[in-house]
């Protein structure tokens, strides 16, 4: 790829030298365009395509809170014909929407543990050594989310088959582990690298050991990180669905939830308030997330 | 540990004050059995669980099921395979990786404009305000998204709505009435399909396109310039082959996820399959573990042979 450019490259030069020689002054018009091109202002066209896509990702999202206002209830009207607060009641009393949302915080907050030890341990390990099998290893740890989720849980859903695994919130959370591993690790592994060797040796010249450059040292520096890892995990988990489907049985989580809702409704704006309710609480969490990895190399979700 | 008597300079290496310490020794002359401490949790999680699983999934599609009782035969057949190129099946597969790759070119080409601004003139807090804009939208919930579209794309739902204040149901209705990407609404159409595909894995092209792009180095577009290339010259033989690798680490996630995807065709498209939809039907309701696990050996075999690709190019390292 790059040879082509390099070749498309000469006539080019051909064509401008002259202009560019020196002792002559370049003309206007080049000049300010070469100026253009490095830094100055964005053409207006990217401009508002990038406005636009921009707009295109967020609209969508908002109309959902104006849908939880609705008085409309069985179907989709828009504009809606009036609007009501009734549904935020109605869907506070509704028994059915409590246990999915405790079962989808637990199963949260197990797998984002599980996913803070084994990525942290992964990212201390991986950080600044080489060793054989390493490229291996992150692929090992890319794959459950490079492919899709329905592999992972049809994979859990076979191997469950062939042990004769009941299904249970263990079952759930060992599918929801394995995915939240390789967020704690890309947050984790950025920061171990941008911690300086100095500082761990400093500590052992003062006479620390291992475990006390750990615990007074190392862990200090990486604490916003997996917080922020840990944060972008519970996000993933409480959001997932697709492995879920597979691996939950009777179970269900306010995802699972809604997708039934959203198959077969019962009452649509009840669907909507919980709607809201989901966004807020992985809105949240990503925002802390941002704001503790700011300024810094780190991309705090990069890849999902 | 700072009050050291200063008493007994002999002792320059400091006694050894416990187990801990021990251990610490021991990882400093032997570094590598600290690498392997470490590693053997998450190594043993993956290999286990993960790997185990896979394992599982590619026994299961050599088994076959019994017609008569349907029952899983647990013997070596090559026959469920055979299945899958059955014409029913594979028109599965063929409209899954068809949608696969349109969703990947779409995302790839609406991705640019933004990836592009927000790596070469957002500053600050507009840089920010981009990367916030992207993130909230990747990582909020999946399935609120989907329903998003749902309300969109219904009948009576905000696009009508518009089509109709704009006098141009008739466009609509005709779009609507072509074969095979039509139907009776948007939100029954491959069309509907095909944009909320497109919507929920942009996010995924955008972020490692922007972060290619942010690697070309800007002495590059300086040099184009001091050679006389106009801005689009430079933007197809510097900006673009660089921007590459990004562009393929993308689609590795639009493809994939597209490729695996069961609930979008399912709330929003046509009664006609995508493999994720077979393979949720089959291992659920029919009951056929085996034929449902070869259906996702397929997406599998794609990918790895995707990632092989995109490892030569050096998508990567834009990962």
């Amino acid at each position: 790829m790059r040879s082509d450019a390099t070749r498309a490259e000469a006539p080019v030069l051909e064509q401008r030298a002259p202009e560019a020689l020196p002792g002559k002054a370049a003309p206007r018009r080049w000049r300010r365009r070469a100026d253009d091109g490095v830094v100055g202002r964005p053409p207006l066209p990217l401009t508002i395509a990038a406005i636009a896509g921009l707009l295109f990702l967020h609209l969508p999202i908002l109309l959902i809170f104006l849908y939880a206002f609705t008085t409309e209830e069985r179907t989709y009207q828009f504009p809606p014909p009036g609007l009501t607060l009734e549904w935020f009641e109605v869907t506070w009393n509704r028994e059915d929407v409590w246990p999915p949302l405790y079962l989808s915080l637990r199963v949260a907050v197990v797998s984002t543990v599980l996913a803070l030890v084994l990525g942290t341990l992964c990212a201390a390990a991986m950080a600044r050594t080489s060793f054989y099998g390493r490229e291996q290893i992150s692929l090992l740890i890319i794959l459950p989310i490079a492919l899709p989720g329905i592999i992972t849980g049809m994979s859990l859903r076979s191997a469950f088959h062939v042990m004769d695994i009941p299904f249970s919130t263990f079952t759930i959370v060992l599918g929801h582990a394995t995915f939240c591993i390789v967020i704690v690790f890309n947050n984790a592994i950025a920061r171990f690298r941008r911690i300086s060797v100095h500082i761990l040796e400093a500590s052992a010249d003062l006479g620390a050991n291992a475990f006390q450059t750990f615990r007074y040292v190392l862990l200090p520096n990486l604490g916003s990180a997996l917080l922020a890892g840990g944060m972008l995990a519970f996000a993933l988990s409480f959001d997932e669905v697709i492995v879920t489907t597979f691996t939950a049985g009777q179970q269900s989580t306010l995802p699972i939830w809604m997708l039934q809702e959203l198959v077969r409704p019962r009452q649509r704006p009840v669907t909507n308030v919980v709607a809201i309710v989901v966004v807020i609480l992985t809105f949240v969490p990503i925002l802390i997330a941002f704001h503790l990895t700011r300024g810094g190399e780190e991309t705090a979700g990069q890849g999902k | 540990m700072l009050a050291r008597p200063e008493t007994s300079p002999a002792a320059a290496i400091l006694p050894v004050r416990g187990l801990a310490d021990r251990v610490s020794d021991l990882f400093w002359r032997r570094p590598r059995l600290l690498l392997a401490l470490l590693l053997a949790p998450p190594l043993a999680w993956l290999g286990i669980v993960y790997l185990g699983s896979l394992a599982a999934l590619l026994l299961q599609s050599f088994y076959a099921i019994d017609e008569f009782s349907g029952l899983v035969v647990p013997e070596f057949t090559l026959r469920t395979y055979a299945e899958l190129f059955r014409p029913s099946n594979f028109d599965i597969i063929v409209r899954t990786v068809t949608m696969a790759a349109c969703v990947t070119l779409a995302a790839a080409i609406v991705a640019f404009p933004i990836a592009y601004f927000a790596a070469r003139y957002a500053r600050g807090r507009w840089k920010a305000a981009f990367y916030i804009g992207v993130m909230l939208p990747l990582w909020s919930s999946y399935l609120v998204k989907v329903y998003a579209w749902k309300l969109i794309l219904a009948k009576e739902g905000i696009v009508s709505w518009a089509f109709e204040g704009l006098g141009a149901s008739a466009i609509l209705n005709a779009v609507l009435a072509l074969p095979t990407i039509g139907g009776a609404s948007l939100s029954t159409s491959y069309i509907g399909t095909f944009l909320v595909f497109l919507y929920v894995w942009l996010p995924f092209m955008i972020l490692p396109m922007q972060a290619a792009l942010e690697r070309v180095p800007k002495s590059m577009l300086e040099a184009s310039a001091d050679l006389g290339a106009s801005s689009r010259q430079t933007f197809r033989h510097v900006i673009l082959p660089l921007a590459m690798p990004g562009v393929i680490a993308g689609s590795i996630f639009t493809f994939s996820l597209t490729l695996g995807d069961y609930i979008i065709p399912q709330i929003i498209g046509s009664s006609r399959r995508f493999i994720g939809q077979a393979v949720y039907q089959l291992q659920g309701t029919a009951g056929n573990i085996p034929l449902a696990a070869a259906f996702a050996m397929v997406p599998i075999l794609i990918m790895l042979v995707y990632l092989a690709i995109a490892k030569r190019k050096g998508a990567f390292d834009a990962l």
